[in-house]
């Protein structure tokens, strides 16, 4: 059925047909209108689920250990200095192999308050072992929590779902929502691996010793890994079931391409129209729109932005001291390749400044005839 | 009044949940606490431990000596994790299970409060236990809120004694209007093991605060902890009683029954308590007195408000 809905609800939505058991929540500006929806939802009855009303994000992803370890299908989602307070707990989870799914709607956090849209929260997680996918569009976000259930289950690995505060968590859209019961054939129940039971008693997490921890660690790598491995194949039975398909990376135009503009989240549908403009000039662009970014596709992103005689990336989001970190990656990705073009980063849209097209053809322009240098960043728009 | 210790039958003969082979201290009190606890509870039980003491000595991977299943969590998460275990017990029709949480005094009085007050207001059905040794033992013996007045500490060595009144966690948790809420001891095992299976019958958020000898950080002779936490009941520092919700026929009618559940077998001193422990060798006369005072001040409250309960019974 298609309906037009804000991104928020679709991602709701995407909860409800995954047939959640546990859902934990704090308030959060611009998260909250998932949850309210979802507990709307509870009270319709339409999702046979527990809602715990937490005192904070940090109870909001602690209550899911104690549910995701007791065998039940979890959610929770947050913003901004929400999940900024998880994150010890998103250590844990992640270390536990609890395949817990959230939805972060990316929200700028500073010594100052700003509720506006920024991906500096959820990059300040990406050493905890969770899977992260960043996502454009309303659609994307309802099928991205239906394959982040799928795909976390057989990692055992949590999943976040990463996306634009307004720009797409209260932008309406058309969105197909799927029949429940083709959902329910391309997402069975969830069953542990292993399982809390009474007659079998095992101890989940405890003490590691030297002797042992390292080892640990290096299951938790193996699992980021393998995930690498069954996205792609996760794709397919999403793709076989529902007609649309979601790769690692999405790429526009970039075979031949001499720039390639690489972005993540909403700028990317504004970064089309510029490509589109470019091309009909006869300029050489493409475009290449990060999904995954944990663990990182390394080998993926050297095929695409391999052939590129130079690549433009465009962060909305500031590791200080360092600059952009999807460009600080993806140089760090390219570097051991034989064909590794210079990578240049443009700051942008910071704190929910709105990144129009005529900023990202400015980025663009300005790479190509100011000739920058690779390693200082562009703080494009900065009010001097 | 004298007082016999039953034991009951079920604790000498029931199935052994804890076994042996932990690295607790001589004369820790919190294992012989569990080892009741756990005969009242069952077998369906769902222990979740943040970090303290229990949780590095009841096992270390790839080894634990429980005999239910076991949850570890962050420090100050125990309460909401327990209220996660719950929810998903209950959302898959898990029928006749306990989540209990099994935390320290940290865990409970300080980083623990948040998500405990949290769990409690919302009435999750879960077993909180506090075993309160009244410091933070596991790391070395630093002062909590809930060290009392006079203590040698490692963060209130001599001449910087903890000055402030250890926190009243029994009223904070009666404040949520719990469905009960209990103290114990494991001086007196025959209350402790009814207090656990009151507790195991009774659905929503329960409390209940154990007295737990640390002879490393209490300074005393491993030998001597049962009696001294006796001692501690015997001087009304640590009264033992239950206050336990009572359902309203009418709404907004509920109350709350008071009963002191141990009547010492006879009555010391606040000195003689504080003198038997070497933590309390360098506090002053006057913290004695003020001690005394607010054990006296407890009881003769506690005797009110039981007094109040069995007049309403009438």
């Amino acid at each position: 059925m298609k309906k037009a809905i804000k991104g928020n609800h679709a991602v709701s939505h995407g909860v409800r047909l995954s047939r959640v058991g546990v859902i934990s929540a704090y308030p959060i500006t611009p998260q909250t209108t998932i949850v309210e929806e979802l507990s709307e939802m509870c009270a319709r009855r339409e999702i046979d689920a527990r809602f715990i009303k937490v005192e904070s994000e940090h109870s909001a992803m602690a209550s899911l250990i104690g549910a995701a370890t007791a065998g039940a299908r979890t959610f929770t989602a947050s913003s901004g200095n929400g999940l900024l307070l998880m994150h010890e707990v998103l250590h844990w989870t992640a270390g536990a192999r609890l395949p817990i799914v959230m939805a972060d709607v990316n929200r700028a956090v500073s010594g100052v308050w700003n509720i506006w849209a920024e991906q500096t929260d959820s990059l300040a997680q990406r050493d905890t072992g969770w899977i992260q996918i960043y996502c454009e569009s309303s659609q994307e976000l309802l099928d991205g929590v239906l394959m982040a259930y799928r795909l976390a289950e057989k990692v055992m690995l949590p999943v976040m779902i990463a996306y634009d505060a307004f720009f797409l968590s209260h932008t309406t859209e058309i969105v197909d929502i799927p029949d429940a019961d083709v959902v329910d054939r391309f997402l069975p129940p969830y069953e542990p691996p292993v399982q809390l039971n009474f007659d079998d008693p095992r101890m989940f997490g405890g003490f590691f010793s030297t002797d042992y921890f390292y080892e640990h660690r290096y299951t938790v790598q193996q699992a980021s890994q393998e995930a690498l491995n069954v996205y792609p194949e996760v794709c397919r039975e999403f793709n076989a079931h529902f007609g649309r398909s979601y790769d690692l990376v999405e790429t526009w135009l970039t075979d031949d391409a001499d720039t390639i503009l690489v972005t993540a989240g909403a700028i990317t549908s504004v970064s089309r129209i510029v490509i589109e403009r470019l091309r009909s000039q006869g300029e050489k662009v493409g475009l290449m729109k990060l999904r995954m970014f944990r663990p990182i596709p390394v080998e993926c992103w050297r095929k695409v932005l391999g052939n590129a005689s130079r690549v433009v990336v465009i962060d909305r989001n500031l590791s200080v001291g360092v600059g952009g970190v999807f460009a600080a990656e993806i140089r760090s990705a390219l570097y051991a390749s034989d064909r590794h073009p210079p990578v240049y980063s443009a700051i942008a849209g910071l704190g929910g400044r709105d990144v129009t097209p005529e900023d990202v053809e400015g980025i663009l322009h300005s790479m190509k005839v100011d000739d920058p240098s690779p390693d200082i960043p562009l703080y494009w728009g900065l009010k001097r | 009044m004298q007082r016999k210790i039953a034991i009951p039958r079920e604790l000498l003969v029931d199935e052994e949940l804890m076994l042996p082979g932990m690295t607790s201290c001589q004369g820790c009190a919190a294992p012989i606490s569990m080892k009741i606890a756990l005969k009242a509870l069952g077998n369906r039980t769902v222990i979740v431990f943040p970090a303290c003491c229990f949780c590095v000595f009841q096992g270390g991977y790839p080894y634990t000596n429980l005999k239910v299943p076991v949850i570890h969590c962050p420090f100050e998460t125990s309460a909401v994790v327990a209220s996660g275990a719950a929810a998903a017990l209950d959302v898959r029709g898990e029928k006749d299970t306990t989540v209990m949480v099994w935390a320290g005094d940290g865990g409970t009085f300080d980083i623990g409060i948040q998500a405990l007050s949290g769990a409690a207001e919302r009435n999750d059905n879960i077993l909180f236990v506090c075993y309160d040794n009244e410091a933070y033992m596991n790391t070395g013996i630093q002062r909590s809120s809930a060290t009392p007045m006079g203590a040698w500490t490692t963060t209130t060595p001599a001449g910087a004694l903890k000055s402030e009144p250890k926190k009243d966690i029994e009223q904070i948790m009666l404040a949520h209007h719990i469905a009960y809420m209990a103290t114990a001891s494991p001086a007196y095992p025959d209350d402790l093991y009814r207090k656990f299976q009151k507790a195991r019958q009774i659905t929503g958020m329960k409390f209940i605060h154990l007295l737990s000898a640390c002879p490393s950080g209490w300074r005393i002779d491993p030998a001597d902890s049962v009696r001294i936490m006796r001692m501690a009941t015997q001087s009304r520092v640590f009264p033992i009683y239950e206050v336990t919700k009572q359902t309203g026929a009418v709404p907004g009618e509920d109350t709350w029954e008071y009963d002191i559940t141990v009547i010492p077998e006879k009555e010391v001193p606040v000195s003689d308590y504080l003198k038997s422990q070497g933590r309390f060798r360098l506090m002053t006369d006057d913290m004695v007195v003020k001690i005394q005072k607010q054990a006296d001040r407890k009881w003769r409250d506690l005797i009110e408000k039981r007094d109040a309960t069995r007049l309403a019974c009438v």
